[in-house]
């Protein structure tokens, strides 16, 4: 069995709108292996949410789906079925979301939610279902996790719910988790902590891990490759040294620039900008996303749709017509991340 | 020292909290006990984890909650003698979410000038210039004055929020989470924004933030809170450099700056999250402390005088905390 848990090939999820139709994702590729974080970085709005809950087919109903490729564990989800999808889903892929009281059903008890996460996908007694919860509650450092079966979600802060979150999420042994912003409404020490634990439970489960946020300071510490999203589209990719060291898209270096760095960025003095704000996705673009706010903009920009380029490393790629001009490369195939 | 603007003397907010059906109320102690001095031209950042008191004490400071306990001097007179809209005159907030701080019903123009109509300024005539002035100043186009909020991006609502908060030349601002709810590309905007008219305008500012790294950017002084009480307050490059609570530095040590080189590191920290409702003895903070003592678990720590402000913690003696702690 080859060591790749996740294989999308351009994704591109369009969703109908009274203004006509927004091209929310545009032929999106990611991979991810076993064992393996991947980060996908990016502001409000660019479509890693969508992205993340069409490969967990969760997607809204009005949203239309496509993709050259999607595979899980080898087997492509457009040759399964509806059930063995939902199988699939269950027994292979969790997801983590950022609220977690919108996953949690306020009207049960910790113990019997995380119960049902597993019998409803594995054949277990209640009592070897209770014991995988009270074992995962204590894993991810829940003292006294025996006594919290019989608690509701209500009575547990932010920071021991999204803890449970992550528990039920790992109820069925999963080979993949994609958490989407799981530690953005917490605090900075919650955060820090809950990270923490996510990056130890997928090294001693040796899960593949889809992290999708849009702080730059968290995918720095947790990525081993890094898809930068800009407007739907993936617009470089790399390794985190790669990224935080030599990032190539314009994009991605404006916004390393706007964000203050204790011991590194002048205190109190100006901090980088990236002026202008998003396009809007309805309708086509014709050439480059970002142009419209790219400090090294130029004419033949705006005229073509911009190939992702591929860089000399392997899974190095960036959507710049710099980064062509810089080492005539070849426009790849497919520019995977 | 520069005169001191805004004072808060011992002041305490408790809200009394209904535990169901039957079941007597009890007192939750938001701001428990709290000093504070704030002086022209600094900016005071004040830090701690959600439901720590940092928005109940910034209404306080406002003017539009009356604390429990103490006593606020703004500008030498007491808070409690001026009128609300005196104190506005004076402080004036920015909050945190630009989407629902502003009346989605009013146009962009009239939730400028508002703060003018409500001061009964004499001269409505000026409104229009005077707001087209401080809209320039943050950055505004002219052509959104007949605009209504829903047709405004995210930082240019934040701009009117800072623009309704200038157009009367209060003397002091207070931000509560400013750009949490912004993308960084236009967080760094509105940051170099407030750096600008602090500096144009010699504002004072107290700015309540999460994120760490824009408190190390933006502040002089640095104010920690946990539970209810200021744990740790003192120049920003003293508290950063050398913290002395074992709470400032969990914080400090929490933040995770973009060094692809470190992972994300360990706080010590644990699992018990604090409860307000179900305040620990002792030090409040000792069932989370990695330094905790025997003794915390019974004896509140008492403020103890830095070298440039105060920690509560009782690693420190008096006279010993003016030195670095080495442990
Ligand atoms: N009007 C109120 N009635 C009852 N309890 C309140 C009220 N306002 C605040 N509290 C409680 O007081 C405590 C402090 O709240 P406060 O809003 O000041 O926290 P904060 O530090 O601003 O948190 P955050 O970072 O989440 O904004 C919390 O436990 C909160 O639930
Ligand atoms: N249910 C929906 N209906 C209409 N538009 C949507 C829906 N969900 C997302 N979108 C739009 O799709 C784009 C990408 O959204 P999303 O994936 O949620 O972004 P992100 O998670 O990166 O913030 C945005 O323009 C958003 O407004
Ligand atoms: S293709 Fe052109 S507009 Fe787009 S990022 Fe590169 S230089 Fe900027
Ligand atoms: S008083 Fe004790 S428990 Fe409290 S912070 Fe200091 S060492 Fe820790
Ligand atoms: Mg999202
Ligand atoms: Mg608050």
């Amino acid at each position: 069995m080859s060591d790749k848990i996740l294989e999308v090939q351009d994704l591109t999820i369009d969703i109908p709108t009274p203004s006509g139709t927004l091209h929310a994702v545009q032929k999106v590729s990611i991979h991810v292996d076993r064992g393996e974080t991947l980060c996908i970085v990016g502001e409000s709005g660019c479509g890693k949410s969508l992205t993340s809950l069409a490969i967990m087919d969760l997607l809204p109903r009005k949203a239309t789906r496509t993709a050259t490729r999607l595979e899980i564990a080898g087997e492509s989800v457009f040759d399964i079925g509806e059930r063995r999808m939902s199988d699939i889903r269950g027994n292979r892929m969790s997801m983590i979301f950022q609220e977690p009281m919108t996953s949690l059903n306020p009207a049960y008890t910790i113990g019997d939610q995380l119960s049902e996460a597993l019998r409803r996908h594995k054949k277990v007694s209640r009592g070897e279902a209770r014991d995988r919860a009270v074992f995962l509650l204590e894993k991810v450092g829940i003292t006294a996790a025996a006594s919290r079966l019989g608690q509701y979600p209500h009575q547990l802060s932010g920071g021991l719910r999204q803890r449970v979150m992550i528990a039920m999420a790992l109820m069925c042994g999963p080979d993949l988790i994609i958490a989407d912003e799981p530690t953005t409404a917490l605090d900075v020490t919650i955060q820090a902590q809950i990270l923490h634990l996510l990056a130890e439970l997928q090294r001693e489960f040796n899960m593949g891990l889809i992290l999708i946020t849009h702080d730059l300071g968290v995918v720095a510490r947790i990525a081993d490759r890094v898809a930068v999203m800009y407007a739907g589209q993936i617009v470089e990719t790399g390794t985190a040294e790669q990224i935080f060291k030599a990032p190539a898209h314009p994009y991605t270096r404006g916004l390393l620039a706007c964000i203050p760095i204790p011991g590194q960025t002048e205190r109190g003095a100006h901090l980088g900008a990236i002026p202008g704000i998003v396009p809007s996705l309805v309708g086509r673009m014709p050439g480059c996303h970002f142009a419209s706010r790219c400090p090294e903009v130029r004419d033949s920009c705006n005229s073509a749709p911009i190939p992702q380029f591929q860089g000399a490393e392997p899974g190095r790629s960036v959507r710049c017509l710099l980064a062509d001009e810089a080492a005539v490369r070849q426009p790849a195939q497919e520019g995977a991340a | 020292m520069s005169e001191i603007v805004l004072e808060a003397r011992d002041i305490s907010r408790s809200f009394m909290i209904s535990q169901g059906f039957m079941r007597a109320k009890r007192p939750l102690h938001a701001v428990n006990g709290v000093n504070l001095k704030l002086h022209r031209g600094e900016v005071l950042a004040l830090v701690g984890e959600s439901g720590c008191g940092k928005t109940t004490l910034a209404k306080m400071l406002l003017g539009l909650l009356p604390p429990s306990a103490g006593s606020l001097e703004l500008d030498g007179k007491p808070l409690a003698s001026l009128s609300h809209l005196e104190v506005a005159r004076i402080v004036q907030p920015i909050f945190q979410d630009p989407y629902s701080s502003l009346n989605p019903r009013k146009s962009i123009g009239s939730i400028i000038t508002l703060p003018l109509q409500v001061q009964g300024d004499k001269d409505p005539a000026s409104w229009r210039q005077r707001a087209e002035e401080i809209m320039e100043l943050v950055g505004l186009p002219r052509r959104v004055y007949n605009n209504f909020p829903s047709q405004l991006s995210g930082g240019q609502r934040q701009r009117v929020a800072i623009a309704r908060a200038l157009i009367n030349r209060p003397r002091v601002v207070i931000c509560d989470e400013p750009t949490s709810a912004l993308d960084v590309s236009v967080q760094s905007q509105i940051l170099n924004l407030l750096q600008d008219l602090r500096q144009e305008l010699g504002l004072t500012y107290l700015m309540i933030s999460h994120n760490l790294a824009v408190v190390e950017h933006m502040a002089t002084r640095i104010a920690v809170m946990y539970l209810g009480r200021i744990v740790e307050e003192g120049e920003a490059e003293a508290v950063y450099n050398s913290p002395r609570h074992p709470y400032t530095e969990a914080l400090l040590g929490s933040v995770l700056t973009p060094d692809p080189s470190l992972g994300v590191p360990d706080t010590h920290l644990g699992a018990a999250y604090p409860n307000p409702l179900d305040m620990p003895s002792g030090c409040s903070f000792h069932p989370r402390c990695a330094k905790m003592m025997p003794q915390c678990a019974q004896q509140a720590p008492r403020p103890i005088p830095t070298e440039s402000g105060h920690v509560e913690c009782s690693l420190y003696k008096e006279n010993e905390a003016k030195m670095r702690m080495t442990s």
